[in-house]
């Protein structure tokens, strides 16, 4: 078999030098009655041809290609450059090990250090990661990190935050000491409730944790969060779903935030139905020596010349093992490259028009569904790229249904994390949208009746 | 004496564009306060699309990779990483939005369960997680579905026994599952046997984290006796599954009494370490614990696959989405390729390479322990002038990634290595004649060892200065 | 540096003593075990700390090390130098590299240190193992 390169041969050659008969010698210390057991329950081998055929079969009973799409709500189809595919899938990226032996891995570490400089570019806090497993660990992460920190054990949720990310964040917390506390969105204007903020608010808090742009596509005030936390020494901690937002809206360093924590799936990742994916996670000095995850620092090597190492390796599990500030150890290093090299070819400008793109194009969209009957947008400005639609005749389940008999997935159903929510449509724009694909959209949701 | 390469915003020049976007087809009209909107990125780089290539070219000659040549990294199982498997990964038609409707992705959840099904074949236990996106990660959701059992027993206890020998990740997860560590010594042989068990076994104890076959190399040959134990103390025993490339197609574990236990899928199965990730960790279980596997999962109902979310004793969930769905892909794919006529092979060739560089090693090194070892074996620097660092740093010299170093812990100087199935005798000849000559080089000419590597692109590099004056990113104008 | 006036602990602490008060550190085999110090994480001034806590953590390159609190007190002062210069530590270990002072509460416990002969004697224990 092509993967096995010993041959019989060889196999007999090395059972003479380590002096025995035959492989079973080499198993005896595993019990008699359960070793060698029979291998009928697995299939036979498939040949190179076959197993392409095999899964080609297996990719035909997908049918979502046939659609144009507005899926979004944490993952969002982007157009992903070519050179970007071509540079990633090189066997010299793709396959060595974890850079341990720095001397032979400065490609990986040089990359990963570009990487880490333009997450922090993008979100203006100085300290990045070389990745966390995706955006809801991350999430969970920057939680764990704040507590940490502040050695406070009270953690405020916003009810805003994607459903997926919060049940993250409890599962992680579940047992330890960290007290959950939810705090509620006002519906008027789909945004953290300040009063209730408030209210909850106090000196055994460690941090807020709020997603902006948030689940229903509203970007929170974060000055006014930020100042509010801060009055009781608490962390404001930024939550991103859709990492092309950073590329349009206001880095959170300018309004003092601390924390900023998400997933960066839309940097030149393929949606590969949900993974791999590449959680980020940045913040302000101070919370250097308590981060998870592996870091790549610069330095010098014995003949002067710069180099890379990862660094600050005693806040990790290989060192500190249960007092480390992670359990984490393989990342997503291959994706954190991935998006390296797609920030790069985008560029500055390239990154900035489709990030706009992203929006406007959603802002086309809304001032266009003014007009329309079916449906109304339920929040009108203040939206990134994700937008809410009230479905005003029967449920949003009914609305998709007639849609994707048109050949559009028209948007997630909140009913999809919210049973009780059956009315309700998150569409999302990406810079990929053409004008006649939204125009398509607005004539098909008009023809609802 | 060349610099590296230049960094990505060194190369950035003022109107260079790599990007191949088209014009904007809608009016610039925000709906947008201009006070959230930011005026620009500064300082991110500007580069055409021939210079970016360029630029990663140079990057990938930097790299040695597994595609170059071995890695014989004990603990990490570096296998080769088929090319068809990464073809088939980036077929378009699985490319799916994770929220695409079930009866749209039918394809996928296929997938999933048919991954599921090869794991539970391969290792007897009753059920997968597929969600977990590392070992580590499935470590902590394997103690957190122990830690919920057993709360579902009335009593969740509160320590975890974790042999000295273990991987940092296992103490560390089950930390952050809320579990207080006891650490037990490994016996004289390198395991752990029931008498040197039963001391610390009472009804504090959750469970026990055992890796098998351990990080010695050895087959922990107690664990039947060990899992009768510790059921009869209401405990449980968790199995790390990252050596499981002696065991596959030999011994099922869910045979032998584990009750949990995790896969890594970027080990035993192939698929690319990237550098560092992503990985995938899969965590099976014995029956009574299934209702308490995260959400989501996908399952097959009459013919046709649909996605439970709800289960009303889970831990909950751990991951977005599904999982690393693209490296379970991959690893599906070598499953298959494999199939029944080969999986025993696997290990059978992989023990066998293990044991033939020990049989020929232990004569240039000294070897800890004499006890029988399965697919990777370990060294110590006894007896040896020069320390394991500088055995590494020389092998660097002559083109070869070195052996893990300096883990396990309870070895002094630790040297693991494991070649792994995918290794020809060729290879393994050359890396024993390599280490042969450095050892050699270290009693008559230790200067070499010490001043290496002296053939790579840099150096020594100084990681007391990295870690003392951290810099973790570029800016402009700044330089070390 | 005159050694003989310092009194040390098992895990390689030594003692100043002023009065009521003790400057404390690590001592040379110490910082040589761990290797260059790249990071000190220091009590803060006010701490009480009973004798065998941790009261501080050295980390080097590839290790932490705790540092226990050789007798009962509280702490009133900490270095300030080894924020921007950890290296302090292994070049001083018994000056500038000091790590913090301490009130101590219970004299009887200086009883339980050693000197620096029996210091010396106990480093020559661990070197014939």
């Amino acid at each position: 078999m092509r993967y096995l390169p010993l041959t019989d041969t060889a196999r007999e050659e090395i059972k003479k030098t380590i002096g025995i008969d035959g492989i079973e010698e080499l198993f005896k210390s595993i019990p008699k009655d359960k070793s060698f057991f029979s291998l009928n329950a697995i299939p036979a081998a498939l040949s190179e041809p076959e197993l392409i055929a095999d899964f080609k079969a297996m990719a035909r009973k997908n049918q979502f290609g046939d659609y144009l799409s507005f899926l979004g709500a944490g993952a969002c189809a982007h157009f992903i450059p070519e050179v970007v595919s071509y540079l990633s899938a090189k066997g010299e990226f793709l396959t060595p090990y974890t850079p341990y032996q720095p001397e032979i891995s400065q490609g990986s570490l040089q990359a990963i250090f570009e990487y880490q400089t333009m997450m922090s570019m993008l979100t203006g806090l100085p300290v990045a990661n070389a990745s966390l497993y995706d955006g809801g660990t991350a999430a969970a992460e920057a939680v764990l990190l704040a507590v940490r920190k502040s050695g406070r054990a009270r953690v405020l949720l916003a009810e805003s935050l994607h459903p997926e990310y919060a049940a993250i964040i409890r599962t992680y917390a579940q047992n330890l000491p960290i007290e959950l506390v939810t705090v509620t969105l006002d519906k008027k204007n789909g945004r953290i409730d300040s009063h209730d903020l408030q209210a909850k608010l106090n000196g055994q808090t460690a941090a807020l944790v709020f997603q902006s742009p948030n689940f229903l596509g509203q970007v929170e005030d974060s000055a006014l969060l930020a100042s509010t936390v801060h009055s009781q020494q608490a962390y404001a901690v930024q939550v991103v779903t859709e990492a092309m937002s950073l590329g349009y809206l206001r880095p959170a360093s300018d309004f003092a935030v601390d924390i900023v924590a998400g997933e960066a799936q839309s940097f030149g990742l393929s949606l590969g139905f949900g993974g791999p994916y590449l959680g980020f996670l940045t913040a302000s000095e101070e919370f250097l020596r308590q981060f998870p995850g592996r870091i790549v620092g610069q330095t010098k090597d014995l003949d002067g010349k710069r180099g890379y190492v990862l660094t600050l390796s005693t806040r990790e599990q290989h060192i500190k093992r249960e007092k480390a500030t992670s359990n984490i150890c393989s990342n997503e290093a291959w994706c954190a490259l991935r998006a390296g090299m797609y920030l790069a070819t985008m560029g500055r400008d390239g990154l900035a028009r489709a990030a706009a793109d992203c929006h406007l194009h959603a802002a086309y969209f809304v001032r266009a569904a003014a007009k329309l009957t079916p449906i109304e947008v339920v929040y009108k400005r203040n939206f990134y790229n994700d937008v809410l639609l009230e479905i005003k005749k029967g449920t949003a389940a009914e609305f998709l249904a007639k849609l994707q008999k048109k050949g559009v997935l028209a948007g997630v159903s909140l009913a999809w994390f919210y049973p009780e929510v059956t009315r309700r449509v998150l569409l999302s724009f990406s810079e990929v949208h053409r004008r006649e694909d939204i125009d398509r959209l607005l004539r098909l949701i008009g023809e609802c009746a | 004496m060349n610099q590296l390469p230049p960094l990505i915003f060194e190369l950035s020049r003022e109107g260079k564009i790599g990007h191949g976007l088209g014009a904007r087809n809608v009016p610039d009209e925000p709906a947008l306060d201009p006070g959230q909107i930011r005026g620009g990125i500064t300082d991110f780089p500007q580069v055409s699309e021939v210079e970016i290539v360029r630029h990663y070219m140079a990057l990938a000659r930097l790299n040695y990779s597994l595609d170059d040549g071995l890695y014989p990294l004990g603990s990490c199982t570096m296998k080769y990483n088929p090319k068809i498997n990464e073809k088939l990964a980036a077929a378009e038609d699985f490319q799916a939005h994770p929220y695409a409707p079930h009866d749209l992705v039918q394809g996928n959840l296929e997938l999933l369960v048919r991954m599921e099904e090869w794991l539970v074949a391969l290792t007897g236990m009753a059920g997968f997680t597929l969600t977990p996106a590392a070992g580590a990660h499935g470590e902590f959701t394997g103690m957190l579905v122990i830690r919920k059992y057993l709360q579902s027993k009335g009593d969740p206890r509160h320590v975890v026994l974790i042999p000295d020998s273990a991987h940092g990740t296992n103490p560390s997860s089950a930390h952050f599952a809320g579990y207080d560590i006891r650490e037990i010594p490994s016996n004289t042989e390198g395991i752990i046997d029931v008498d040197g068990l039963r001391p610390f076994l009472d009804k504090d104890v959750a469970a026990l984290m055992m890796t098998n076959p351990n990080t010695l190399g050895i087959f922990e040959k107690n664990i039947t006796a060990i899992a009768a134990a510790l059921h009869d103390n209401g405990s449980l025993l968790y199995m790390d599954g990252a050596n499981m490339n002696a065991l596959l197609g030999i011994v099922r574990p869910g045979d032998l009494g584990v009750d949990v236990m995790h896969m890594n899928l970027h080990k035993t199965f192939s698929t690319p370490h990237g550098g560092g990730g992503p990985g995938s960790g899969p965590v099976g279980v014995a029956a009574q614990l299934l209702p308490f596997l995260p959400v989501p999962r996908a399952v097959k109902e009459n013919g046709r696959y649909r996605v439970v979310y709800d289960s009303p004793q889970t831990i909950g969930r751990v991951k977005n989405f599904y999982g690393q769905f693209l490296v379970i892909i991959r690893a599906l794919a070598y499953l298959c390729s494999l199939g029944r006529e080969n999986v025993r092979r696997v290990a059978e060739d992989a023990v066998l390479n293990a044991n033939y560089l020990r049989h020929k090693l232990q004569g240039v090194l000294d070897l800890p322990y004499a006890t029988d070892t399965l697919h990777e074996v370990v060294f110590s620097d006894k007896n040896l002038p020069v320390k394991t660092l500088d055995i590494a740093k020389r092998l660097l010299d002559h083109g070869l990634h070195p052996f893990t170093i300096y883990f396990p812990l309870i070895v002094h100087g630790a040297m693991m290595i494991e070649p792994t199935e995918t290794e020809s005798k060729e290879t393994l000849d050359e890396f024993i004649a390599v280490m042969e000559k450095i050892v050699r080089e270290a009693r008559e000419n230790p200067e070499l060892l010490l001043q290496a590597p002296q053939q790579t692109p840099v150096r020594r590099l100084d990681e007391t200065l990295a870690a003392r004056k951290p810099v973790l990113r570029w800016r402009k104008g700044e330089d070390l | 540096m005159a050694l003989e006036n310092l009194l040390f602990t098992k895990e390689h602490e030594w003692l100043r003593m002023d009065g009521d008060i003790a400057a404390v550190g690590i001592t040379e085999y110490a910082q040589h075990e761990l290797g260059d110090v790249v990071y000190v994480e220091l009590p803060a001034p006010g701490k009480e700390v009973k004798k065998g806590d941790p009261a501080a953590n050295i980390e080097s390159v590839k290790a932490v090390s705790d540092v226990f609190s050789p007798l009962s007190g509280t702490v009133t002062e900490v270095n300030g130098k080894l924020g921007n210069n950890p290296e302090l530590v292994n070049q001083e270990p018994y000056g500038d590299g000091f790590l913090f002072k301490m009130k101590f509460k219970q004299p009887d416990e200086l009883k339980e240190l050693l000197d620096q002969k029996k210091y010396e004697e106990y480093l020559q224990g661990i070197a014939g193992e």
